[in-house]
């Protein structure tokens, strides 16, 4: 019979909402270029 | 030193309170780098026009196609060998030295392959980008996979998902970046075709962004459970509690058979990737589809952009869903679905059906690409979070193997088709087939997967040796 799993909790912060908004817009911003570039690309196929 | 010890494992370990939701940009950081890779094409032809400077008529000194699609066929294959090689110093040294070691080595090999281009030398470009710029790829592929796993136990799919949809996301940025830079570079007359200085300002370019990534990066403290954390108890019968190391991993049947599911479920997409272009002009050309109405090379393009949308969506979508589904069942539904659609690919373009061909194709896309980003999850539930960084470098070796064979046989069986008086769609049938027949080996191996057997488990602890996280 197994125990129960109990987990030991340690919270996450709400205190770096800024800092993860920044690092998901470093990386997010150049991705969308990206996929924006290759969008439109894709539209010549329905043209 | 100081340096150094701010890149060891102990200095990357997390305080309390740090928002795990960084994590999935600094792996991004790295992943949209290092995809890189798959848009290498763009710099074949100016690569192949370095003396005649005109890429419509090389010169007898100029590169040929071949010499130069060797290029990327080394950096695949040392993808390949350096994740496997250097999985366990990974899980050893922690992710932000090998994220480090990653982007030196990317930046690197870019800065090597310039001095390559600069002096014409061929041997100079393998070794740069190929064999330097190759290691970094397989480091940098693996580097994030364990940590993102271990601070998302909830939520592996997701996580694993985010980072390797990057590595699709990657090439869809290089690839107008690098046009763009090009055509800079070269009407300022740097160097023939611009690319020596392409290929150096991508690599400050990649070094310095990812930099972010090795920085950002940090591990979860060994007692670290997310809030309200509860171990998921449905598909439980895959999910262990126990851990592999990666060498006992290689012993265990499931990791052979997550191998085969891997192997063909990649040679039949890039079956696909490869001819995309060709394919869909041959199959619905002007004299099938009637003058003036056949795909012609611009909307081809247009075809393999929307694919390469397909396959970074699909990285995404089929990895966060197979944490509600279970692995088996999303790779049972990769290889079920994918069987259907490679077998009614044929009559669709016998039958001239454009709008459900490109349609099918790009189920097809999307479910590759989520056949890579979906393993990681697999891997942890099989054999536990321990090395699992280390086991996933291993199972890549499926994917090197497949861009060798994958390419292979389609080659083969369509230049057979076409050398039978096979043209147009007729011409790639049993290439569609053959994939077929490939899924259903990997759609039995999939369903061959069960439980690891708990003699390959660690004895004791495992978050307490170096190695153990």
């Amino acid at each position: 019979m197994n125990k129960p799993f109990v987990a030991p909790v340690a919270p996450e912060t709400t205190s770096s909402g800024a800092a993860v908004f920044l690092a998901w817009a470093f990386v997010g911003i150049p991705l969308l270029w990206g996929v924006s570039q290759t969008f439109i690309k894709a539209l010549d196929l329905f043209r | 030193m100081a340096e150094a010890s701010l890149l060891d494992r102990s200095r990357t370990v997390a305080g309390p309170g740090y928002n795990r939701w960084l994590i999935p940009p600094a792996a991004l950081a790295i992943h949209l780098a290092i995809g890189q890779a798959y848009a290498f094409s763009v710099f074949k032809k100016p690569l192949g026009a370095l003396i005649s400077g005109d890429p419509s008529a090389p010169a007898a000194a100029d590169w040929t196609p071949t010499q130069l699609g060797v290029i990327f066929s080394i950096a695949i294959v040392l993808l390949g060998l350096s994740a496997a090689i250097f999985g366990k110093w990974l899980e050893r040294v922690g992710p932000r030295k090998a994220m480090m070691a990653s982007a030196l080595c990317f930046g690197g090999g870019f800065f090597i392959a310039a001095l390559g281009v600069h002096l014409h030398n061929l041997w100079i470009v393998y070794f740069g980008y190929g064999v330097v710029g190759g290691i970094g790829l397989g480091i940098g592929y693996i580097s994030p996979v364990s940590t993102l796993i271990k601070w998302f136990p909830d939520r592996r799919g997701v996580a694993t998902g985010m980072a390797i949809m990057g590595f699709g996301g990657g090439a869809m940025i290089a690839s107008p970046l690098s046009v763009a830079l090009m055509d800079h570079f070269k009407s300022t007359g740097t160097g023939p075709m611009g690319v020596a200085a392409t290929f150096l300002t991508l690599g400050i370019i990649y070094l310095l962004f990812m930099q972010f990534g090795v920085w950002t990066i940090r591990v979860p403290a060994d007692d670290w459970v997310p809030e309200n954390y509860v171990p998921n108890p449905q598909h439980s019968a895959l999910i262990t509690s126990g851990n592999v190391s990666a060498d006992n991993a290689l012993k265990t049947p499931q990791f052979w058979l997550l191998w085969v599911v891997l192997l063909t479920n990649v040679t039949a997409g890039i079956g696909v990737l490869e001819t995309a272009s060709p394919l869909v002009q041959e199959s619905f050309s002007d004299a099938a589809m009637g003058v003036g109405r056949g795909v012609t090379a611009a909307a081809a393009a247009g075809f393999v952009g929307l694919l390469s949308l397909f396959n970074l969506l699909g990285r995404f979508f089929w990895s966060s869903a197979s944490d509600k589904m279970g692995r088996k069942t999303t790779y049972a539904i990769y290889f079920g679905l994918g069987i259907l659609l490679y077998a009614l690919i044929p009559t669709l373009g016998r039958n001239l059906q454009l709008a459900l061909y490109v349609g099918a194709a790009c189920v097809i896309i999307s479910m590759y690409g989520g056949s890579f980003s979906t393993a990681p999850a697999y891997l942890s539930d099989l054999f536990g979070k321990y090395q699992v960084g280390a086991i996933h470098g291993r199972l890549l070796t499926a994917w090197s193997t497949a861009g060798v064979l994958g390419p292979l046989i389609v080659n083969f069986l369509h230049e057979s088709r076409k050398a039978q008086g096979f043209t147009g769609a007729a011409a790639y049938q049993t290439v569609f087939y053959t994939m077929a027949g490939l899924l259903v080996v990997g759609l039995l191996a999939n369903l061959a997967v069960t439980a690891v057997n708990e003699k390959y488990n660690e004895k004791g602890p495992v978050d307490a040796e170096p190695g153990g996280h």
